[in-house]
């Protein structure tokens, strides 16, 4: 039994979401093969195969893969699927626009979003925003996953002595052109990985008023993120958005300040290590989760709050 | 062209879910059920482009039991021309419902089929991605904003760093995510025409289509509670908290 993962990378090095699958592979007890494919993306390959627990790395040299195209991705793996009893992808925006169309063009169901591995044919995964957790089974040949990468710590980025190999592009589709992207440039840490998150909800009233929350987030090297009412509102942009349908974040500390706690929300924050509410109503949900809540009006806390941290 | 929506009956997103007592799934009998919410976006966007005059056709599609009857009339209140139910009692897995889908695509030949990014019962996340990869019609997954110019689309797609646009050519699937707009509601007098639009009902079983799979529910449990702490009393004390007993700052 062998797991193939395709690796996501940006900037000439891996997304720390990789390190996770590659921890989940792990688990399931494989040999490992990472796919990497980009536009000169070599380099990346070369420092893939220093991850712990990577047997061989693929790469596969291709303008077709330098946008993350999902039908040139998923082309690329069915390729290069071959005898790998398991593909992992990370759940992310990239990995969740893949996988399907794999699993559905070697026509076997995909498993979404997996946060333990019970066996080799068995996990555990969240459905109704995390309010159950489904144990599913798989008779399929090929098992076709996203690992929640909060749910599965990162393996270490060096020890490994992987082989490399390079394969063949699979082309390109015709019919979708990459255009261009509006990305987030933040010397924050990324809200996904980062040890701490500030996050802000409708009650910051504006766009403006999250600048309270960079300024603590920089005094605690944390990432800033916001719920999704936030997010509509418009006070921060879409890839703030902690949530069921947003981003799963899992840190040692998650500070939720005048967000109410909806079942959305909690679904991308529960697993949290350590979580602090600031809400001026004692009735909020988010304190039936909270380990700290502080009852009070976040426009007199907040500016406290950066204070005594100075001190 | 024609426009196919997919519309999936789900429990309500303000109900919170409970495990039935033997494990075996989530309690559905006697909860308030309603049309998935990515799904009303779905169909929003597919009344807007018909509006602005680029199909002619709505046609919004369910798999499920009867009583999606109730959510296919719903789309239709919206605005939506005619309904389909593909009936089954079974819970069915994205790839059987991809390729149910796939099945009427072929019948209906739609320029663009729009679909909700997420069931927020199943989670799965992979229905439109399937249904493209096994149709050949390229994908724009998590879309905040689609613009027509004849029979190549503008999509604007929400990604983990933001926002990236791709260009697709029709025929083509969409799949839309929270921002793409906010849809309407269904006025009574349009509740009430909706009840006489066509809603054409099919067997899973005359479809011929194979909606086996490989994957099986073992059992579903309850997560792990996490307990309420505790109420401090001022900043001074949160900070004092988080330094000496969390340690996390
Ligand atoms: C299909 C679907 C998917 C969804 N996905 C997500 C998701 O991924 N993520 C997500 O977050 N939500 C999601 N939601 C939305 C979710 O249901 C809630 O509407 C949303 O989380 C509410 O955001 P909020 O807590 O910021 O706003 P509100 O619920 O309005 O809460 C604002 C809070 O701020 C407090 N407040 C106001 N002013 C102050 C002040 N001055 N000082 C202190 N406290 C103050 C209030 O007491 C209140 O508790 C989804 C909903 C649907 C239907
Ligand atoms: N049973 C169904 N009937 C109609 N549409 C569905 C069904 N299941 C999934 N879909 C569509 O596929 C989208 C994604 O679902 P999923 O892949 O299950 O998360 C939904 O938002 C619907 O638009």
């Amino acid at each position: 039994m062998s797991t193939l993962i395709l690796a996501e990378h940006e900037g000439g090095d891996l997304r720390p979401a990789t390190l996770s699958v590659v921890a989940a592979a792990s688990a399931i007890g494989n040999d490992v093969t990472l796919l990497v494919a980009g536009s000169n993306c070599a380099g990346v390959g070369e420092k893939a195969t220093a991850l712990a627990g990577v047997n061989k790395v693929l790469v596969a040299d291709d303008a077709a893969y330098e946008h993350e195209l999902a039908e040139n991705l998923s082309a690329l793996v069915v390729s290069v699927a071959g005898d790998y009893t398991h593909i992992l992808f990370a759940a992310t925006a990239a990995g969740k626009n893949v996988m399907p169309r794999v699993a559905a063009l070697l026509d076997v169901s995909g498993i979404s979003d997996i946060t333990e591995v019970k066996s080799d044919d068995t996990f555990i995964r969240p459905i109704y925003a995390g309010n159950a957790m489904a144990t599913v089974k798989s008779g399929d040949a090929k098992k076709i996953i996203t690992v929640r990468t909060t749910s599965f710590d990162a393996v270490a980025d060096t020890g490994g002595s992987a082989a490399v190999e390079s394969v063949a592009s699979a082309g390109a589709n015709d019919g979708v052109e990459f255009i261009g992207a509006e990305l987030s440039s933040s010397d924050r840490p990324e809200l996904t990985s980062a040890s701490i998150v500030v996050s802000g909800g409708r009650g910051m009233q504006s766009g403006d008023n999250f600048s309270m929350l960079d300024e603590i987030a920089l005094k605690l090297n944390a990432a800033v993120g916001a719920s999704r009412a936030a997010v509509d509102a418009g006070f921060v942009p879409n890839e703030y958005q902690v949530g069921q349908t947003g981003k799963v974040v899992a840190p040692d500390l998650y500070i939720a300040i005048g967000i109410s706690g909806a079942i959305q929300h909690l679904a991308g924050m529960k697993d949290s290590k350590v979580i602090v509410a600031i809400n001026k109503d004692e009735e909020a949900p988010i304190f039936q989760v909270a380990d700290y809540g502080l009852i009070a009006d976040l426009f007199d806390a907040v500016p406290e709050l950066s204070k005594a941290l100075d001190s | 062209m024609k426009i196919l929506v997919g519309v999936k009956r789900v429990l309500d997103y303000n109900v919170k879910a409970r495990v039935k007592a033997d494990k075996s799934g989530i309690e559905l009998a006697n909860v308030k059920m309603a049309m998935n919410p990515f799904d009303e976006i779905a169909v929003e966007e597919a009344l807007r482009i018909k509006e602005a005059g680029n199909a002619e056709e709505v046609i919004a599609v369910s798999v499920g039991p009867a009583k999606s009857e109730e959510t296919i009339r719903t789309a239709l209140a919206m605005g939506a021309d005619r309904g389909i139910l593909i009936k089954t009692d079974e819970l069915l897995e994205p790839l059987a419902v991809a390729k149910l889908l796939k099945h009427i695509v072929e019948k209906e030949q739609p320029g663009l089929v729009v679909l909700g990014k997420q069931a927020i019962d199943d989670d799965c996340n992979q229905t439109g991605q399937m249904l493209s990869a096994i149709t050949g019609m390229p994908q724009a997954t998590f879309a905040s904003k689609v613009e027509l110019d004849g029979d190549s689309i503008k999509v604007t797609r929400e990604v983990d760093s933001g926002l990236e646009s791709i260009r697709i050519k029709a025929p083509a699937v969409i799949t839309a995510d929270l921002r793409l707009n906010e849809p309407r509601y269904a006025k009574l007098p349009n509740i009430m025409k909706a009840k006489k639009k066509p809603l054409e009902v099919i067997e899973v079983a005359d479809t011929g289509v194979d909606v086996s799979s490989g994957l099986s529910v073992v059992e579903v449990n309850e997560p792990e509670q996490r307990q309420a702490g505790v109420i401090v009393a001022n900043v001074a004390e949160l900070v004092d908290k988080l330094r000496n007993e969390a340690k996390v700052i």
